[in-house]
């Protein structure tokens, strides 16, 4: 079993959600149980299970229900049915005090408008969450100065969120969440409300914490792009439904439907694809087809990196994994194949 | 002509339901009076009692600790001079007794049921139209009960007064819980915040600005309502412009109406600079 389950989700808002779920279970779609009821479908029938450690990234335009998935994970929305657990533990059956103690201990979130308070500078509000759970000023301090310094804040301690840029606040939105040293971390479009460049920084950022901190992340975006950049796994939802759940390299060489390919037409593909999933593989006892003129790359190179060996030389190439066993072959009209899609 | 058999006998049954209220709980309606007076009578010696320029320097304390602008400090001195110029500094001293009082206890009821206003929406729906009702009745019309139950002098006042003046704070409490940010709201939700936490620590500080509008208006209002409760008894500045209107005496009316405007504008400009206050209170911190 997975750390966290979501299984068979749906939720409707209206003044009598069962009465629409009876139609949604039966398959009817959301513009219909609209019509009939006046019912509007935000989740329908949702299962994902997210691995620990694992940034999840999950997808899809606005009215997709991506944001309302997301806070089924700390029942800032309760689902009109479905299961949701952390590790095994039922969270839709705790009742308010152990479902609070949950949320101080185990989770952080981090919000698209960034969710400060804007009556608490910088270090109180990224004291905010221990604080909440009772922790001694001194210590919350300490701990909240170290998150401040980590994300590059160190000397704005005493400024207050208005004073700040964007990406400052976001900044500080991450600090607040990571203080608390949670297992897992919610981000409901943090970077969606920055500017395109601190963006770009922000993710890289995010990754550089992530490759050292471990955490379980999920993350909503209606980009792409950046869902590809981080993810390591990738939901696309559709309606409330979801339409596939991949690594983002199976995500742009085998889009479930048309609606991920249209996704996926305009996507860099040299950026996201790897040198191994698009090689010719060689079967044991083939070693003859390896040209030892030719160059090597790395099995886990992304196209864009191999390019310029590619142009350089004009030959195939040798890709080999983490242990320098060459494992398949690459052509550059292979590449060529790869990048038109 | 409107058919007479179609008449409503609401006038004979509010008096019944009056008549049985004092009869019943006369006792408690007094005991209650007392402990009011007693405040008000206690805070009316001391204003009387003091010096006037220990009371001109409390109102540059406090218009300094609400500003931190020596030139509102010195404007709203000289207004209150000028009262004491006019010859009302008593009657000032006792109206500004009055008023406290009342004040105090419209932010003590109107905060509270402002609070639980903005928590349910049931509750909202039934108290908007009764604060209408408070704010758009005649004052007149709730002096008759007050003064059954509580008899002539400064407590059917003070009612009188919180009953018209209580509406604001609690109308902008309300609205000010409901405009906190949603975002910041789930944020400190998710942060396993509880309510009383959420209340206290978010809900409370972001409505602050709005809460402190609402007092003021109260004030405000308070202070309007001080003529109408000359009338049944409570003393100050309304008993003279009340004496204004019986003699005919449009000189000392006048002087009594600029003294409680200029009273208004005092406590207007105090309240606000307390407003801003609460609005930016970083901003001072980094001057």
């Amino acid at each position: 079993m997975s750390y966290i389950e979501i299984r068979n989700i749906f939720k409707i808002f209206g003044p009598d959600p069962q009465s629409a779920l009876e139609l949604a279970k039966g398959g009817a779609d959301k513009d219909e149980i609209l019509a009939k009821t006046g019912h509007t479908v935000g989740l329908h029938d949702v299962s994902l299970s997210i691995e620990q450690g694992e940034t999840f990234v999950v997808m899809g335009l606005s009215g997709s229900g991506k944001s309302t998935l997301i806070r089924h994970l700390n029942r800032l929305i309760d689902p009109t049915a479905g299961e949701v657990s952390f590790g095994g533990e039922d969270i839709l059956a705790m009742d308010i005090p152990t479902l609070n103690a949950f949320r101080r201990k185990r989770l952080g979130m981090v919000f698209q408008r960034f969710g400060l308070l804007p009556h608490r500078n910088v270090m109180d509000n990224v004291a905010y969450g221990l604080e909440i759970q009772g922790t001694a000023r001194k210590e919350r301090e300490a701990a909240a100065s170290k998150w401040i310094e980590r994300v590059g804040l160190a000397g704005y301690e005493a400024k207050y969120p208005d004073q700040l840029s964007g990406g400052m606040q976001q900044r500080v939105g991450l600090a607040r969440a990571l203080a608390t040293d949670p297992e897992v971390l919610l981000m409901d479009e943090a970077f969606s409300a920055l500017d395109p460049l601190i963006r770009s920084d922000m993710q890289d950022e995010l990754m550089k914490l992530q490759a050292e901190l471990h955490k379980t992340i999920v993350f909503i975006t209606h980009d792409l792009d950046e869902a590809l950049k981080i993810g390591d796994r990738i939901a696309i939802l559709k309606d409330g439904k979801l339409v596939q759940v991949g690594r983002p390299e199976e995500i742009v060489l085998r889009p479930a439907d048309d609606y991920v390919q249209a996704f996926t037409r305009d996507v860099n593909r040299s950026r996201v694809l790897r040198a191994k999933s698009i090689m010719e593989p060689i079967t044991s006892g083939e070693s003859q087809a390896v040209n030892e003129y030719w160059p090597s790359i790395a099995a886990n190179a992304r196209l864009a990196d191999i390019l310029p060996v590619a142009l350089a030389n004009g030959t195939s190439m040798t890709v080999r994994d983490a242990k320098d066993t060459a494992i398949g072959t690459l052509s550059p009209q292979q590449i060529v194949e790869a990048l038109e899609g | 002509m409107f058919p007479e058999q179609l008449n409503v006998p609401l006038g004979k049954w509010v008096n019944q339901f009056v008549d049985w209220l004092v009869v019943n709980y006369g006792a408690a309606f007094e005991a209650f009076a007392d402990s009011l007076l007693t405040v008000l009578v206690a805070l009316e010696q001391v204003l009387r009692g003091a010096p006037w320029w220990v009371v001109l320097i409390a109102i540059a304390a406090i218009t300094w600790h609400a500003s931190k602008n020596w030139k509102l400090v010195v404007g709203l001195v000289i207004a209150m001079f000028a009262i004491g110029m006019l010859g009302l500094w008593d009657k000032a001293m006792q109206t500004l007794a009055l008023m406290i009082v009342a004040t105090s206890l419209s932010v003590l009821i109107g905060i509270p049921v402002g609070i639980a206003m903005a928590m349910s929406n049931r509750l909202r729906a039934v108290m908007l139209p009764i604060l209408d009702t408070m704010q758009t009745m005649p004052s007149f019309v709730y002096l008759i009960p007050a003064l059954m139950l509580f008899g002539l002098g400064k407590v059917p006042a003070i009612l009188a007064t919180v009953i018209y003046a209580a509406p604001p704070v609690m109308r902008l409490t309300d609205l000010g819980i409901r405009l906190v940010d949603q975002e910041v709201l789930e944020a400190s939700r998710s942060f396993g915040a509880s309510r009383k936490q959420i209340l206290f620590g978010v809900q409370l500080p972001l409505a602050l600005p709005n809460i402190m509008a609402g007092i003021n208006q109260t004030t405000m209002m308070s202070i309007s309502m001080v003529v109408i409760a000359s009338m049944i008894g409570a003393r100050g500045l309304g008993e003279q412009v009340l004496m204004g209107i019986q003699r005919l005496d449009v000189g000392a009316g006048m002087e009594a109406g600029v003294a409680i405007v200029l009273l208004a504008v005092v406590f207007d400009r105090i309240g606000q600079a307390y407003g801003k206050r609460s609005q930016r209170s970083h901003d001072a911190e980094d001057a």
